[in-house]
């Protein structure tokens, strides 16, 4: 479980996130919502130990975020984040097979490459793992580093907008792996999504935040609604049920 | 397999390294031979060897942890740093041993180059070639302050042998202390993906449960330590450690496990070559390695800009 307790995080005496508490339960696709400065990825990457606390505490499992060791850490939670230049030159194999440094500490063995391999594999990377990173188009590219942080063997994954450069065949690709994680092999993923959609047909929860606070939280079909189109996005869309689960119609 | 012919290419070189220079080793007096080899030509082959993969490393390892491709420690300050403490110790201890230099000379490096990297952390990462701008000028200010020195001291003519590498004066018992150079730069080859990770930037490494700092600071040590003892035995020579790991880079990619290796034999491999031009090319005079290096360099630095800028992030 992912505990979070009163976060607050301010950026140059600005308020990013005010009092934040929630409980992420263990396994299941958990969707953050919301518009842009809300608050979303700051949440991500304090969870990530990327940036430092500053008040409010963060416990993953046992382990107290900003005490637990970097190891512990990246055995238990990996993180994807939005922004994916990379100035290096490597092949789509070895950004994967970074993913199980937390493990070989750069000494693979043949159980790490058996994992990079799966890894290539589950993404439909298989016949691109030889190639530069800087040959690949954007959504080729967002799915190798999807694969490292899969490689990366965690219980918890954090996502941050994976979707974005892909097109719809990848993006369904995407969740419906994700998904299987999560019902599988009991994995709990977060992922921060800008589509309310995919948000409404893959997770099994979707927490909303506005200016740094949780406005709604709960299974999409409870939460998903006219009004809080309105009151998180500040837009006018409709939303109608189809099978059974809402539906944006933008 | 082309590693192999690489070690062969650059066995062969060594070889001929031995036989150029003043005297004829085919027409001397046999027992002349050895004690000539011994004391003059294998410190110096060894010489350019050591120098030439430990700053190609250095400069792989540099250009990591800025990531940016335009930068090493010769032209960015930490070579004139360590010049600097290698004369401040020469000023305030004139009767200094040579391990106390070295080391003096290590710590201003490590500080010149810690300088350097709180410099470029302002800079927009929008603009990558105002990195290597940055460090060129600050390279140059921090080389002003030695000369300044150097001139109030008097000492002008010493900072030449600091400031302008070259191997004419590398004889057995002078040059040892580039084998400490070598090991540093091949024990960063233990932490090899360490490196490689923090290439990918801080979020990555923190991700991967590295420390990123304190891989940052071992870089930065490795390269001090490197610098310093090079400038200390035979000066200055720029060049290498930008055009040696680029090049590696555009030809093999940048996962140091793999391309360590060879960037240290092409950085040994270039650094002899130059030497074996500087003592051909005006024979039986010399020209120091730094001038054919940075002739050569500067048209490599200036073809690598012109292609690789717009990857240069």
């Amino acid at each position: 479980m992912i505990d979070i307790h009163n976060l607050s995080y301010q950026i140059a005496g600005q308020p990013v996130l005010r009092d934040v508490s929630l409980q992420l339960a263990k396994g299941g696709v958990v969707a953050m919502i919301g518009p842009n400065g809300a608050g979303k990825s700051t949440l991500l990457s304090l969870i990530a130990r990327l940036l430092p606390l500053q008040s409010g505490s963060i416990v993953v499992d046992d382990l107290q975020i900003g005490e637990a060791t970097d190891i512990e850490l990246a055995r238990t939670l990996a993180i994807l984040r939005q922004d994916l230049t990379v100035a290096s030159r490597l092949t789509v194999r070895d950004l994967v097979g970074f993913g199980r440094y937390p493990y070989h500490r750069g000494r693979p063995g043949a159980e790490d490459r058996e994992l990079i391999e799966a890894a290539l594999k589950l993404f439909d990377l298989a016949d691109l793992g030889d190639r530069q990173l800087d040959t690949l188009s954007g959504g080729q590219r967002q799915r190798a580093f999807v694969a490292m942080a899969y490689a990366q063997d965690t219980d918890y994954l954090l996502l941050d907008e994976p979707l974005n450069n892909l097109d719809i065949a990848a993006s369904r690709a995407l969740m419906e792996v994700l998904r299987d994680l999560t019902r599988q092999r009991g994995r709990t993923v977060v992922i921060v999504l800008h589509d309310i959609n995919y948000a409404a047909a893959y997770a099994d929860r979707i927490i909303a935040l506005k200016a740094g606070e949780v406005v709604a939280d709960g299974a999409p079909s409870t939460i998903v609604s006219d009004s809080l189109l309105q009151d998180v996005f500040q837009t006018r869309a409709k939303v109608k049920t189809v099978d059974g689960r809402p539906i944006v119609l933008v | 397999m082309s590693k192999w012919l690489c070690l062969i290419a650059l066995a062969a070189l060594a070889s001929v390294s031995l036989f150029v220079g003043v005297i004829d080793l085919l027409r001397v007096d046999p027992a002349e031979i050895w004690p000539l080899i011994r004391d003059s030509r294998f410190p110096r082959t060894v010489a350019t060897l050591l120098t030439g993969a430990s700053l190609a490393i250095a400069g792989q390892i540099m250009q990591l942890i800025a990531r940016n491709r335009f930068v090493e420690p010769m032209t960015s300050g930490t070579g004139q740093s360590a010049a600097l403490g290698v004369l401040l110790t020469a000023v305030l201890f004139p009767t200094a041993p040579i391990g106390l230099k070295m080391g003096l000379a290590s710590i201003t490096a490590l500080g010149g180059s810690v300088l350097f990297f709180s410099l470029i952390r302002r800079l927009p990462p929008t603009q990558p070639l105002l990195v290597p701008l940055v460090g060129l000028i600050y390279g140059g200010i921090v080389g002003a302050g030695v000369t300044y020195v150097a001139f109030q001291a008097d000492m002008l003519q010493f900072i030449e042998i600091w400031m302008n590498g070259e191997f004419s004066g590398t004889l057995r018992g002078r040059y040892e202390l580039l084998w400490l150079a070598g090991i540093a730069a091949a024990l960063t080859y233990l932490v090899a993906d360490q490196f490689s990770i923090i290439g990918l930037g801080e979020a990555v490494s923190i991700n991967l449960g590295l420390s990123y700092r304190q891989v940052v600071m071992l870089g930065l040590l490795m390269i001090s330590v490197v610098t310093a003892l090079t400038v200390v035995t035979v000066g200055i020579i720029p060049f290498v450690g930008l055009v040696v790991p680029n090049m590696v880079s555009l030809m093999a990619g940048d996962n140091l496990r793999r391309t360590l290796p060879i960037t240290a034999m092409a950085g040994a491999g270039l650094v002899l070559i130059a030497d074996l031009v500087g003592r051909l090319v005006i024979y039986p005079f010399e020209m120091p390695v730094g001038t054919v290096i940075g002739v050569v360099g500067a048209i490599a630095f200036l073809w690598l800009l012109y292609k690789g800028g717009r990857r240069a992030g």
